[in-house]
C-alpha cells in the first residue's frame, strides 16, 4: 500500500479563532505591548528628568491629559490582568512537595497575591500617598 | 434501552485517489450511553466498511483512539454521544498527517519520544546481586503525575506552536523527559539537556496551556514544562554568572 499523507496547514494567522482557550492566550500576549508602551513612557520621562525641572513640569502636565490617564489606566489593566495569569500559572511552575503531598496551589498562588499587596501598599506609602 | 439518531460529519481521505479531504454525513442509530467511537463502529459494521480509524482498549488507557471531535482534541472511547447536540464533526487530530480517513502518522511523535531519552540512566550502574534501585513513596510522587501519559498525543493536537512549529518536542515528550529527571534513580539529566534545554526544547513552548486542558489522563504538561524552564534557567544562570560554576 502506498503512503502518501496528507498535511493539513495551521492556518498563520487565524489559528486563535479554533478555541476561546486559544483568544485567552492572544489576550494574555497582546498585554506585552501595553506593557513595553508603559515602559517606553517611563524612559521619556526620566530623560525629561535630566533635561531639567521645566522639562519635568511640561512631562508631569502631559501626563494629566485626558488621552494620557486612558493610556495609563489600560496600561494598568492590562498589567494587573498579566500578573494575574502570571500568579495562576506559579502553582504549577512552582510546586512544594512536603514529604508525600503537595502544597495546594491554590495556596502557592495566594502566597503570591498577598506579596503583591504588601509590595504596593510599601510602593504607595514610599511614593508618599498614605 | 433509550437510543438516537446520531448525525456524524466525518472527514475521509484516500491516499490512493483522493488529493484533498471530504467530510461525509453517516446517520446512525446509537444508544444513549455510547461514545464517539461507538457510532463509528457501528457505522464500519453496518453502514459503510471503508472508513478507517484507529482504536483498540476502549476504556482510555491505549491511547491510539484520539480525534478532533467538534474541533476539540478528545478520547473518542471518552467522549460521550450525550454531551454534544446537532450534528458532531469528526477529524484526524490535528498537527498530523493524515494517512488515511481519521488515522494519522505518528512518526514525528515517536521519533521526539525516542530523543528525550525516557527511561531511567541510572547514577550509577550497579550489578544486579546488590538489588534493585529503591524508591520512597515520597520520591514516587515527585513524578508520578507524569509517568501517567497513554502517549494519546492530544496535547500535540492542541498546542498551536506545535502546529506552526513542528520542530517543537512538544509536550508529551518534554514531560517524560521532566518524568526520568525527577526520578531519584536517574541521573540522566544532562544528557536529556541537550534536548530539552535548546529552542526546539522547552524554549518555543509559549505557555499556552491547551495540552493541560485536553490531557485525558491529567498528566498536566504545562507545568512540567514551566518547570523544565525555571531549572534551565538556574543551569544557566550558574553557567555564565557565577565564577566557577558549571551546570
Ligand atoms: S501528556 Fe496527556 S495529552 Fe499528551 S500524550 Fe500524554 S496523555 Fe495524551
Ligand atoms: S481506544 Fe484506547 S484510548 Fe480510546
Amino acid at each position: 500500500m502506498s503512503r502518501n499523507p496528507l498535511i493539513r496547514e495551521v492556518p498563520p494567522t487565524s489559528w486563535y479563532f479554533r478555541h476561546p482557550r486559544y483568544l485567552r492566550y492572544m489576550s494574555r500576549e497582546i498585554t506585552s505591548i501595553f506593557i513595553g508602551a508603559y515602559c517606553v513612557l517611563l524612559v521619556v520621562g526620566l530623560q525629561r528628568l535630566s533635561a531639567g525641572p521645566a522639562a519635568w513640569e511640561g512631562f508631569l502636565a502631559a501626563l494629566k491629559s485626558p488621552a494620557s490617564v486612558v493610556f495609563q489606566f489600560l496600561c494598568l489593566v492590562a498589567a494587573v490582568y498579566h500578573a494575574a495569569t502570571w500568579f495562576n500559572a506559579t502553582q504549577k511552575a512552582m510546586p512544594i512537595q512536603i514529604g508525600e503531598d503537595f502544597v495546594p496551589g491554590n495556596l502557592i498562588s495566594g502566597a503570591h497575591y498577598a506579596a503583591w499587596a504588601v509590595l504596593s501598599v510599601v510602593v504607595l506609602f514610599v511614593a508618599g500617598v498614605f | 434501552m433509550k437510543e438516537r439518531l446520531v448525525q456524524l460529519e466525518v472527514l475521509r481521505y484516500n491516499p490512493d485517489t483522493d488529493t484533498e479531504a471530504h467530510f461525509q454525513r453517516y446517520e446512525v442509530m446509537c444508544q444513549e450511553e455510547w461514545v464517539v467511537l461507538d457510532a463509528l463502529n457501528k457505522i464500519k459494521a453496518d453502514i459503510d466498511p471503508t472508513l478507517n480509524y484507529r482504536w483498540s482498549c476502549h476504556m482510555a488507557v491505549c491511547g491510539s483512539c484520539g480525534m478532533m471531535i467538534n474541533g476539540e482534541p478528545k478520547l473518542s472511547c471518552h467522549a460521550f454521544l450525550r454531551a454534544y447536540e446537532g450534528v458532531i464533526r469528526v477529524e484526524p487530530l490535528a498537527h498530523f498527517p493524515v494517512e488515511r480517513d481519521l488515522v494519522t502518522a505518528p512518526d514525528d511523535f515517536m521519533e521526539k519520544l525516542k530523543r528525550v531519552k525516557p527511561y531511567i540512566i541510572p547514577k550509577e550502574k550497579k550489578p544486579i546481586s546488590e538489588g534493585e534501585y529503591k524508591q520512597t513513596p515520597a520520591q514516587l510522587m515527585k513524578f508520578r503525575q507524569y509517568s501517567m501519559c497513554i502517549n494519546c498525543m492530544l496535547c500535540y493536537a492542541a498546542c498551536p506552536e506545535y502546529g506552526l512549529t513542528p520542530d517543537f518536542i512538544g509536550p508529551a515528550a518534554l514531560t517524560l523527559a521532566h518524568r526520568y529527571n525527577q526520578d531519584s534513580r536517574d541521573g540522566g539529566r544532562k544528557e536529556r539537556q541537550e534536548v530539552v534545554a535548546t529552542h526546539e526544547g522547552v524554549w518555543e513552548c509559549t505557555f499556552v496551556g491547551a495540552c493541560s486542558e485536553v490531557c485525558p489522563a491529567h498528566v498536566d504538561p504545562a507545568s512540567a514544562l514551566q518547570q523544565m524552564k525555571i531549572t534551565s534557567s538556574i543551569d544557566w544562570i550558574v553557567e555564565h554568572l557565577i565564577p566557577g560554576g558549571k551546570s
